[in-house]
């Protein structure tokens, strides 16, 4: 056998008294791209931290390359040749590609730059078949550019070991194939690639061996030749399921719930929109199509103008007309939008409806933990605490607490605005199962999901979006995940000639 | 106990574990510490400071800074002693908070109106206020030597000074709003993530407001304490107290990035400043080192708390 890059062992994390990984051992063969998969909250990303020297171990050794190892940070991961990439990239905007690459690694003769930054990134993109302008503003670029600085900075760093923690969540399936293409060339090279990912095709495609991890313990490393999506799903889930299955969908469509007319402002140009009670309405489109935008200025977040109705009452474009008539939003950004990560899980949930948890403006304390209690326990979020630290919950349990918090006293229409981005195999579930009940106790649903199937499967009626319009109505049972793929490039394409 | 929670500990009670360890050292050092005369004066000397420093505390917590808090003591100082003097003394003891309140909102106002920082907005409207009360009292001392005035700064109930139950009372009053209230709930949601608080249904603005017109009230009350205490109403009153109340709401241990805080830390901070002050007169230490030992004990209290915060 090759000689390992990393070793752990025994390797424990407690945040708190959470103990969110317990006794890992696991080895990284040198040369070799390493698959580390498990839901959300499973710890993949923690171990993934603590390989790359950003999270310490509570306990446990790590040994690189055969050689044991004390303190373990990020400077001293670098100079071992340990590299991670994070999944919120960690570079400045308003810096040029070389400069990002370079940042600290700069020369300089007594503190004056001597600029030769693209000069020697040229050099480091020689070698690595990797190709940016070197000049370009980091901000002005998409995020899979951004990646590859990334990359480069791993590189110019002369690292052996490079960690990539959920690299392809806001890639294009595209960008996703180039970004494989340069791991295997880093494997070429004798690199080692640790990568990080909930996505099993993507683990699979890829990776030499695979590590599932479940509830911060280790399960299995196996080579992946011979493992298929549904071995790494049992293993992931600790039992034998099948694949994610939609619920049934009810029609229990009734009277008229949403009635949008000639909304505009911000990009958005929504001739008719009607959604009716019990009914799941999807909008599909392309990243950048106007989907989120489109929503926002329904529930009067963004400026707009037009006609919104709403159970026959008009809405005057703020949110709390929204608010008060029984429109809420689940935003897509749960870090930025949607959960205040200072505050608890139970504040987190109460926020929307703190008038009722209160009398004279005085919170009732015991009736709101114990409701927060119910809608945890509804929506198994984990761990199951009332005022646990919500920044620490797993991205799939964040998304449990938003939905909690939303879905809390009967909403007469909800926007979900990716509910399942970023979230694993379980969580999913637990989401998908809380829309479909949602329909069914009479509550109108705008589903906005990027993942095509994911409306196919939930939807009754969608539209597909282009720039903010609705171009086209599909029947979510009549149509395939190709089709829609299709007619939305073909939209795109009239769109361009005529404009 | 692990590492991480003797530090989380630390952190948490940073300001506390040095008021302790300080209190002690003094009782040892000087026999005239330790009394219940010594500690009420603290008190008493400190109350209008640690009543600015409470209200200081949700403006931070909302993400915010009130550098006009001292202005707006010089003019209730003016105010109020121009219309004891003028008018009546029970009018300018109930208007000085009032007109506080007023300039608070005004601050809230420009801040949510032209969507400027709160840092930039009271450093513009502390001077504005400035020159009002240089204005009002027209660059005079005034002096106010009416029984029926100065009362609420020299007289004792229950033979405790009136100002040390303004500064529990107020300081309470504030927690349970913080703590208990949907407003004080709203306040740390605007502060902890203000995109959050809006999509929930919150009027942002009107939270900020409240609680820099809370800070305005807290600044216009602490005036009147001070002025009738020593019977003058003077434009240069109050000057450096923004300053100070903001290194007491720090020193306690509340977060400058707003989102998490409490009142009673901000009072421990008054306190440990108070406290260094304190023991530097009964000890007759050499005074020039005053300023210097605060800024250290401000930079350990700091540092401490900024060590947790890098665990994480």
């Amino acid at each position: 056998m090759t000689q390992a890059a990393l070793t752990a062992q025994g390797i424990t994390v407690r945040f708190g008294d959470v103990e969110v990984l317990s006794g890992i051992d696991v080895e990284i063969a040198a040369g070799s791209i390493h698959g580390l998969i498990g839901e959300n909250g499973a710890g993949k990303s923690t171990l993934g931290k603590v390989l790359g020297g950003y999270y310490q171990a509570s306990s446990g050794s790590l040994a690189v390359f055969g050689q044991g190892v004390g303190r373990w940070d990020p400077p001293t991961a670098l100079a071992h040749g340990v590299a991670i990439m994070h999944q919120e990239l960690q570079l400045v905007p308003h810096l040029t590609v070389a400069e990002n690459v370079f940042m600290g690694l700069e020369e300089h003769r007594w503190g004056v730059l001597y600029r030769n930054e693209a000069e020697r990134l040229e050099e480091v993109m020689q070698s690595s078949g990797l190709r940016l302008d070197p000049h370009a503003l980091t901000v002005e670029l998409p995020i899979a550019d951004q990646q590859k600085i990334e990359i480069l900075r791993a590189l110019a760093r002369e690292a052996q070991v490079i960690i990539m923690d959920e690299p392809t969540s806001s890639l294009s399936s595209e960008e996703i194939e180039q970004l494989h293409r340069i791991m295997a060339q880093l494997r070429e090279e004798g690199r080692t690639v640790i990568y990080v990912s909930h996505f099993l095709d993507h683990v699979l495609e890829v990776c030499d061996r695979i590590t599932v991890l479940r509830d911060g313990r280790h399960v299995m490393t196996e080579s992946s030749t011979g493992l298929g999506r549904q071995d790494l799903v049992s293993a992931m889930l600790g039992m034998q399921r099948t694949e994610t299955l939609y619920p049934p969908k009810r029609k229990a469509v009734s009277e008229l719930a949403l009635s949008v007319r000639n909304l505009k402002g911000n990009g958005v140009d929504v001739e008719a929109l009607d959604i009716r009670a019990g009914e799941i309405m999807g909008l599909i489109g392309l990243v950048g199509s106007g989907r989120s935008e489109i929503a926002r200025a329904i529930i009067g977040a963004d400026r707009a103008t037009g006609d919104i109705a709403f159970l026959g009452r008009r809405l005057d474009h703020t949110i709390r007309a929204a608010t008060e008539a029984g429109i809420v939003m689940v935003p897509e950004d749960r870090r930025r939008q949607g959960l205040v990560m200072s505050m608890p899980v139970r504040a987190n949930i109460i926020l929307p409806h703190l008038r009722r948890f209160a009398r004279f403006g005085v919170m009732a304390t015991r009736r709101e933990r114990r409701r927060a209690r119910e809608l945890i326990d509804r929506f198994s979020v984990r761990p199951a605490i009332i005022d646990g630290d919500v920044s620490r919950y797993s991205g799939g349990n964040q998304q449990k607490v938003l939905l909690a918090k939303w879905l809390e006293g009967d909403p007469k229409l909800v926007i979900l605005d990716e509910p399942s981005r970023g979230v694993d195999v379980g969580a999913r579930e637990t989401i998908h199962a809380a829309i479909c009940e949602l329909a069914a106790s009479g509550s109108a649903v705008l589903l906005i999901s990027s993942e095509i199937e994911e409306v196919l499967g939930l939807a009754h009626r969608a539209w597909l979006v282009d720039r903010g319009r609705l171009v086209q109505e599909i029947d979510p049972d009549a149509v395939s995940e190709s089709e829609i793929l299709a007619a939305l490039f073909r939209h795109q394409g009239l769109e361009g000639v005529s404009t | 106990m692990t590492r991480a929670q003797v530090l989380r500990f630390l952190q948490t009670y940073a300001v506390l574990i040095l008021i302790v360890a300080l209190m002690v050292a003094l009782t040892i050092l000087s026999d005239s510490f330790l009394t219940l005369r010594n500690l009420l004066n603290i008190l008493n000397q400190n109350a209008p400071l640690a009543i600015m420093a409470s209200a200081m505390t949700l403006v931070i917590i909302v993400g915010g800074f009130d550098l006009s808090v001292g202005a707006i003591f010089a003019v209730g100082s003016v105010t109020s002693a121009w219309i004891a003097l003028h008018v009546d003394p029970y009018l300018g003891l109930l208007l000085a908070p009032l007109i506080g309140l007023v300039l608070g909102v005004v601050n809230g106002m420009v801040i949510t109106r032209l969507n400027v920082h709160s840092f930039l907005a009271t450093i513009a409207t502390s001077l504005i206020f400035k020159g009002v009360a240089i204005v009002i009292s027209d660059g005079r001392l005034i002096s106010v030597r009416i029984d029926s005035y100065i009362w609420l700064g020299r007289g004792k109930f229950l033979g405790v000074f009136n100002s040390i139950w303004i500064m529990v009372t107020f300081a309470l009053i504030l927690t349970f709003l913080l703590t208990r209230t949907t407003f004080g709930r709203r306040i740390f949601s605007v502060g902890g993530n203000e995109e959050a608080a809006i999509l929930s249904g919150i009027r942002t603005h009107r939270i900020k407001i409240a609680t820099f017109a809370l800070a305005g009230l807290a600044a216009g009350l602490a005036s009147i304490i001070t002025t009738s205490r020593v019977a003058l109403g003077q434009a240069s009153a109050g000057q450096g107290m923004e300053l100070q109340a903001i290194a007491a709401v720090i020193l306690g241990g509340t977060s400058i990035y707003g989102g998490q805080g409490a009142v009673w830390r901000s009072l421990a901070g008054v306190f440990l400043l108070a406290l260094i002050n304190n023991g530097f007169n009964i000890l007759n230490a050499d005074p020039f080192f005053r300023d210097l030992t605060t800024g250290l004990v401000i930079l350990a209290a700091i540092g401490v708390s900024a060590i947790g915060q890098a665990r994480r």
